[in-house]
């Protein structure tokens, strides 16, 4: 059933990368609990403006938790309390009355904060310009079903291709990490016949990529895997590093 | 104005590949002597983006959002159609051409419509080589389900993730190029005016949205692919950012404009729960091709769904339409879901919702077997009401998805400004007053990977493009006047926020211009959007400041564009003197209730051209010609 919630928020304010910034304490009355974690923060935000103060700056955009855009951490955990959630999917059900609830940015070495709760995520389209992609041109591929795939083995590319490139396991890890990420998209294509003939090139690249951005190494805490939204299993590290290591021994990728 | 569609003459099945030998060809070699604007970067300008860098032109393309995977086509759930007919049920390229003029309504272009149908095979083979993870039987091959409104299984789909798996698809296209240095990409960019030198369009200005700066582009063409404008109406299941603004500016410098009352009504979404509700939540629709949809048959009936016995249900898309049942479009399903609201069947506290039943199906299936269709939708409605699909039907209700209208366009893909070309859902052509179920996928890809491509180097091969510079004119004087209309609602310092304004515009359209319009209403909602809109610029309350990343500033522009599109909408609503489609205006309709088309007075396609400020558009009127489909009553009985 609805009911209404009284909350203490603190919120990590910065005007922009270069000034730092620091907690500030605002309260959100009377929220419904069936409202979403952002509509909440856009209830604070209505009153801020009003107030002629400025709204708590927050990326977000497709709110169904599919486009990755938005994402915070909150109470110490990326995208909040819930398994396998999505920001923009939390419900305000899942909080008490009188709790007191802290927002942080993601914080990692690669990405910068821009204001108060966005950071610069660019790093991680670089990672897939070095070589998450199947080089293919427009027209000329074969007939859609000329390769068939155990179902299986497309189930499982699917699997890893789930991930919403969001960062929460960057945010996760305390090596600040991009392993899981990295892997997913590693994972996908080398388990596809499409993606075999630049198995190992891909891989070298996007590893020598991430490693030079400023991501941490895996440690296997594991963060990464509970707190990303999509569940995407770190099964996909282990195939990214069997991969590599073939990649090294086996392939004339230099 | 003569608008002249260029569809190519010859026998339909023959017209694109004509088109394609006639149109001039640049030689390699001085592809790279051309730029490209390319904005947004969805389905369509991914892959348009894409494209035209492999071809070797330099693109630059422009997003929204933080990063080019991020655009709203991502939350497309159901699937893409492709006329395969890899299931041997008599789908061809033909059917898949009279589905969607016949879904349309028969308000679309038929030369448009059967080229979509002929390059859809091609897009599910390029989405296969890049490794888009579809679905597949046990042998191996692609699987394939039927989607709304068709009656063969032509849909290929990746979960209820397809839009995001495509999207994704494109992106990885547009990031090789982006490697290769033939793409620069510019992220966090919000276009806020185009640019016409001689006539041409030539460039853009954007916002900064990091730093609030005023950036020039320039370039020999540009295509826009910046989506639809569902957002007008506040809710909708649009992502947050999509707005008209890109569009907008473009008719206002002599684009014009082509249908917009045509706007989608999607059935399935979950309901409104309360006026804090910042936008609506599809469920994909393919649910009805196991959820039975019904109400109490006694208005008033508040039982507990569980409660009721199948003998005090109406199952009435069922009754209703025997042979489509619970399959039929979009737009008759969301009709007679509101009919139903309105005669007291509602469900739900707010009695604005229709059940959506699985328990049939669980007990002829197995719970597995639907869990297994359906499993990431039914905890998405989990997630977000707190109720159990698998043990208690599903309340949905109608929700604005998609919109039909946008930017006059021929069959190049090129607006009326010679060199402004749109794609996607931003444009007007495909879909007629209504879209099947997915066909904006498909859409979305053909114009970019397999239309675009072709036609703008037949632009390119007969224009006279002089070279220009961002420091001219054209440029200067556009830049500042966005500027200044930045420092305008800066300035105004009102008691109102940019939301409050949005909403209620949102509310008046709903109510006025939403699934049943009629003469008073819309001419009500002229009004009320005018004073709206009047308020707006004297009370809006926009804090913050012009150099800086200000997201209630961005909102107040695309809203200000939205208080004027409005209006747009609902004109072409009241002029259409007839119901089609996603327009049913309650004058016009069968003894059924259907909508009633005029054939005789409006089949054409309304295109709209700005007349300047405080002054009514101007009608254009391009014919509808139908030289291969016969004009029916639509009928799914």
């Amino acid at each position: 059933m609805t009911k209404t919630i009284n909350l203490t928020l603190k919120v990590w304010r910065q005007q922009s990368a270069e000034i730092k910034g620091g907690f500030e304490t605002y309260h959100a009355a009377n929220i419904s609990t069936d409202m979403s974690f952002l509509e909440m923060l856009d209830v604070v935000n209505e009153q801020l403006s009003l107030d002629g103060r400025e709204p708590i700056a927050f990326d977000h955009d497709c709110r169904e938790g599919i486009c990755g855009q938005c994402g915070s951490v909150v109470n110490g955990r990326p995208h909040g309390p819930e398994k396998g959630t999505t920001l923009c999917q939390l419900h305000m059900r899942h909080f008490n009355d009188g709790d007191t609830i802290a927002i942080e940015p993601f914080r990692a070495k690669a990405f910068k904060v821009l204001k108060d709760l966005i950071v610069d995520r660019s790093a991680l389209d670089k990672v897939i310009q070095a070589g998450g992609y199947v080089s293919v041109n427009t027209g000329g591929t074969p007939d859609a079903n000329a390769i068939p795939i155990p179902k299986e083995i497309a189930d499982k590319a699917m699997d890893a291709a789930a991930c919403i490139g969001c960062g929460a396991c960057v945010a996760a890890c305390p090596n600040a990490s991009a392993m899981l990420f990295v892997g997913a998209k590693v994972s996908q294509l080398a388990l596809l016949p499409q993606g075999r003939p630049e198995a190992a090139r891909r891989v070298t690249f996007m590893v020598r990529t991430m490693d030079k951005l400023g991501f941490g190494n895996c440690s296997n805490e594991r963060e990464c895997e509970a707190e990303c939204p999509k569940e995407i299993s770190i099964t996909n590290i282990a195939r990214m590093n069997r991969e590599f290591f073939k990649a090294g021994l086996f392939s004339s990728v230099k | 104005m003569h608008l002249d569609a260029k569809i190519p003459g010859g026998p339909l099945a023959d017209k694109w590949d004509r088109h394609k030998f006639e149109l001039k060809l640049i030689n390699p070699a001085n592809k790279r002597k051309f730029e490209v604007i390319v904005v947004g970067t969805g389905l369509a300008g991914g892959a348009a983006a894409a494209s035209l860098a492999e071809l070797g032109y330099n693109v630059k393309s422009f997003c929204i959002q933080d990063t080019p995977r991020r655009a709203h086509s991502i939350a497309a759930q159901g699937g893409i159609n492709a006329s395969k007919n890899y299931q041997n049920d008599g789908d061809s390229d033909w059917r898949l051409f009279y589905d969607t003029i016949k879904g349309g309504d028969f308000r679309a272009r038929e030369g448009n419509v059967y080229r979509l149908a002929q390059v859809s095979g091609n897009i599910i083979d390029q989405c296969v080589a890049q490794g888009v993870p579809f679905a597949r039987e046990y042998g191996g091959l692609l699987a394939n389900r039927s989607f709304g409104g068709a009656q063969v299984s032509r849909t290929f789909y990746a979960r209820g993730q397809t839009g995001q798996q495509l999207l994704l698809g494109a992106y990885s296209a547009l990031s090789r190029q982006i490697a290769s240095g033939k793409v620069q990409m510019f992220n966090r960019r919000e276009m806020v005016d185009i640019v016409l030198v001689n006539g041409q369009a030539r460039g853009i200005i954007v916002r900064n949205l990091i730093n609030g700066e005023i950036e020039s582009h320039g370039a020999d063409a540009v295509v826009l692919c910046t989506g639809g404008y569902g957002n007008v109406f506040f809710l909708s299941t649009n992502a947050m950012a999509c707005n008209v603004t890109a569009g907008y500016r473009a008719y206002l410098k002599g684009a014009l404009f082509a249908n917009p009352c045509f706007t989608q009504i999607h059935p399935t979404c979950i309901p409104v729960h309360g006026t804090y509700q910042s936008k609506l939540t599809l469920m994909s629709e393919s649910l009805r091709n196991d959820g039975r949809v019904w109400v109490p048959k006694t208005a008033g009936d508040k039982r507990s769904p569980d409660q009721i016995p199948d003998s005090d249900r109406d199952y009435f898309l069922e009754r209703k339409y025997p042979s489509f049942g619970n399959l039929v479009p979009r737009d008759v399903a969301s009709r007679n879901a509101k009919e139903q609201c309105d005669l007291g069947k509602g469900a739900g506290e707010t009695g604005l919702a229709v059940y959506l039943d699985f328990r049939d199906a669980i007990h002829r299936d197995g719970k597995d077997v639907i869990a297994q269709k359906y499993g990431n939708l039914f905890q998405m409605y989990e997630k977000i009401t707190a109720d159990n699909p698998y043990e208690k039907p599903m309340m949905i209700y109608p929700a604005v998805h998609y919109t039909m209208g946008g930017l006059w366009v021929d069959y190049n893909l090129m607006s009326t400004i010679p060199g402004l070309f749109v794609l996607g859902e931003a444009n007007f052509s495909d879909h007629g007053a209504n879209r099947l179920g997915a066909s904006a996928l498909m859409q979305g890809l053909a114009d970019g990977y397999f239309v675009i491509p072709y036609t703008i180097g037949g632009y390119f091969a007969g224009a006279q493009l002089p070279k220009i510079v961002t420091s001219q004119p054209e440029f200067t004087t556009a830049a500042r006047q966005a500027g200044e209309r930045t420092q305008r609602l800066l300035s105004i310092n009102g008691k109102r926020t940019v939301d409050d304004f949005h909403r209620e515009l949102g509310g008046i359209l709903w109510e006025y211009c939403g699934m049943a319009r009629n003469d008073a209403g819309l001419a009500r909602a002229r009004t009320l959007i005018q004073s709206l809109r009047s308020e707006f610029w004297k009370n809006v309350k926009v804090p913050g400041t012009e150099k800086d990343l200000n997201q209630s500033l961005e909102r107040a522009g695309r809203v200000a564009d939205f208080l004027e599109f409005g209006e747009l909408m609902v004109i072409d609503a009241l002029a259409r003197r007839e119901s089609c489609g996603g327009h049913f205006n309650e004058g016009f309709q069968t003894e059924e209730n259907e909508a009633l088309r005029d054939d005789d007075n409006f089949c054409h396609v309304a295109a709209w051209e700005c007349a300047g400020e405080g002054k009514d558009p101007q009608l254009h009127k391009e014919p509808l010609v139908f030289e291969n489909v016969k004009l029916t009553q639509r009928s799914y009985k």
